[in-house]
């Protein structure tokens, strides 16, 4: 059996439809006094009032690569973050590293490592795939430039934003 | 002293005197345009608990002043961006029809009385005995532009949005010349001025309930003489009267909200329906002389509902212009300060209300104003006739 919906059988102060407005009209006066009086919290004013200090350890900024702490980059070229990036952001050309240098035994270094920031969709899965450890996503959100060649971040961009960070990747250092 | 003497003779002081009037009022006309389109982002912001413009203040100072030089920045936007006009209007009517938008508020202006009397220049541009008539004549020709604009347009939504307003044109127009015809039935003159001379003797049209011939001094010294005095004042004629009297009050206001084009009735814009209904193939200036005129005529129905029905320039307590040119620039004042009020009222109404549907619209105009307003008449004439003063 079909549903009946009743309809509702108004009274005369909602058939002359006053009452109503009035009720919204006073709703909207409250929002706007408590506005005026300061007691309504309102959105933050962005360039000046910032959220960086409450951002979450786990927010998802701008990747970045990063050094350990004896120097080294942590990057060994294994471009398995190029292959996983679904917009394509990251191009790498990796070198070899010469064999009388420290950290030879390692092999293998990016020559060239870009990620195109107008590509780049925040996923984090080049850092999830990372097995070195060596990309991370840092909580720098504003990135910008007046140009397509200064959102391409290079190499030395990337070590700039991303600085140092002592992990659990021990496996290159001697001593350990 | 040739040249005063000169000024001073009566025909060439009224040009002079008219010529400073009308220039004046056109400046603060202007300036209140403007920031009444300030007053409307933030009064909608407040009630939306936002935070509304508060950027714009002094060019290259950071100084923000609450976002105050915001009209001034968009103004400066709207003259300086290109006027596209697309290649398959009418070129005419889509150039004529900004300009027919605009005009009429400010025609309409003539002939307010915005003030008492300042210096012995009576405060009204055009004081001619057909006021009333002349205003609905000329603020109706504002639905021209609309209709121009949607049809020259030659685009779906434009042309919309031009059908609608003439046809909310038809179903207000009625209600809105009926409901003030109990006015003049009372006043006996439709006279804008004297309209405004008879609230201030006999108390605003909305509330009545004045005491003829008030002293405060005289009351303050012997208090025991308000009570005939408000025996005398108030007789059963004219407390009967205000019930009709705020029947017309709603209808008017109402029927002006439809005329302006506002919120709850702004059908001929409609941007969830019809894009930006009749000015959607307008940019620039096109676009700013639109949006300016739909606020000059919100402007020119407040100043109309000040003058019919609250009394205009007169607030109680406060003498005329004959009392000195303080006093005429208070007048002057508390116009504008009735205005400010009703336009801040629009804008609430604005921001509260959802927008009725076309044909809910032509229902409302059709089968409850223009009845209420026609037995308005009935019942007021029928109190002036048969309960005497």
């Amino acid at each position: 059996m079909a549903l009946v919906v009743k309809r509702p059988t108004l009274n005369f102060a909602e058939k002359i439809y006053l009452p109503a407005l009035l009720g919204g009209l006073i709703i909207t006066i409250k929002h706007f006094k408590d506005r005026l009086l300061g007691k309504t919290k309102v959105t933050m004013e962005y360039p000046e009032q910032k959220w960086d200090a409450e951002l979450p350890d786990w927010y998802r900024g701008a990747p970045t690569l990063v050094t350990d702490e004896w120097g080294r980059e942590r990057c060994v070229a294994c471009q398995l973050c190029e292959f996983i990036c679904p917009p394509r952001a990251i191009t790498i050309k990796p070198e070899e590293i010469p064999n009388d240098t420290k950290w030879a035994k390692v092999e293998k270094r990016p020559q060239e490592f870009d990620i195109d920031m107008i590509r780049c969709i925040y996923c984090g899965l080049c850092e999830e795939v990372c097995p070195e450890q060596a990309i991370f996503l840092r909580k720098d959100y504003s990135i910008t430039g007046y140009s397509r060649a200064e959102m391409m971040h290079d190499k030395a961009k990337l070590y700039e934003l991303g600085g140092i960070k002592s992990g659990v990747v021990n496996k290159w250092n001697e001593k350990k | 002293m040739d040249i005063v003497n000169f000024l001073m003779t009566p025909e060439i002081f009224l040009v002079w005197t008219s010529l400073a009037k009308t220039l004046g009022l056109l400046g603060i006309i202007l300036g209140f345009v403007s920031y009444t389109v300030y007053a409307e982002r933030k009064v909608s912001a407040f009630i939306q608990d936002r935070v509304g413009p508060n950027r714009a203040g002094v060019p290259l100072t950071g100084i923000r002043l609450l976002g105050l030089g915001q009209p001034i920045a968009d103004a400066l936007k709207l003259l300086l961006k290109e006027n596209f006009i697309p290649n398959s209007v009418n070129k005419f009517y889509y150039y004529i029809a900004p300009k027919l938008a605009m005009i009429p508020p400010i025609l309409v202006l003539a002939v307010l009385p915005f003030g008492s009397e300042l210096f012995g220049v009576p405060m009204v541009i055009a004081d001619i005995n057909v006021g009333v008539l002349y205003v609905f004549a000329v603020s109706s020709l504002g639905v021209y532009g609309i209709v121009l604009a949607g049809w020259a347009s030659n685009s779906k939504y434009p042309f919309l949005g031009g059908i609608r307003s003439s046809s909310q044109m038809i179903s207000y127009e009625l209600a809105l010349g009926l409901s003030v015809v109990p006015v003049f039935m009372i006043v006996g003159t439709l006279n804008l001025p004297e309209i405004v001379n008879y609230q201030v003797a006999n108390g605003w049209m909305i509330a009545p309930y004045w005491i003829k011939d008030f002293d405060l001094a005289a009351v303050m010294a012997n208090p025991a003489s308000l009570g005939p005095l408000l025996v005398s004042s108030f007789s059963l004629q004219q407390l009967l009267l205000s019930v009709p009297m705020f029947i017309s009050f709603i209808v008017f206001l109402v029927a002006m909200f439809a005329e302006t084009n506002r919120a709850p009735f702004d059908l001929p814009e409609a941007e969830q329906e019809l894009v930006g209904g009749y000015h959607t193939e307008y940019s620039g200036m096109g676009f700013a002389l639109f949006f300016l005129g739909e606020y000059a005529a919100m402007i020119a129905g407040s100043g109309v509902i000040v003058t019919l029905f609250l009394g205009g320039w007169s607030l109680p307590l406060i003498p005329d212009g004959s009392a000195g040119w303080f006093w005429g620039l208070v007048n002057i004042a508390v116009f504008f300060g009735k205005v400010s009020a009703l336009l801040f009222f629009f804008i609430w109404v604005r921001w509260t209300v959802p927008r009725f549907r076309y044909d809910q619209l032509m229902k409302l105009g059709w089968y409850f104003f223009f009845e209420l307003a026609l037995v308005n008449i009935f019942v007021t004439a029928l109190i002036i006739a048969f309960i005497k003063s």
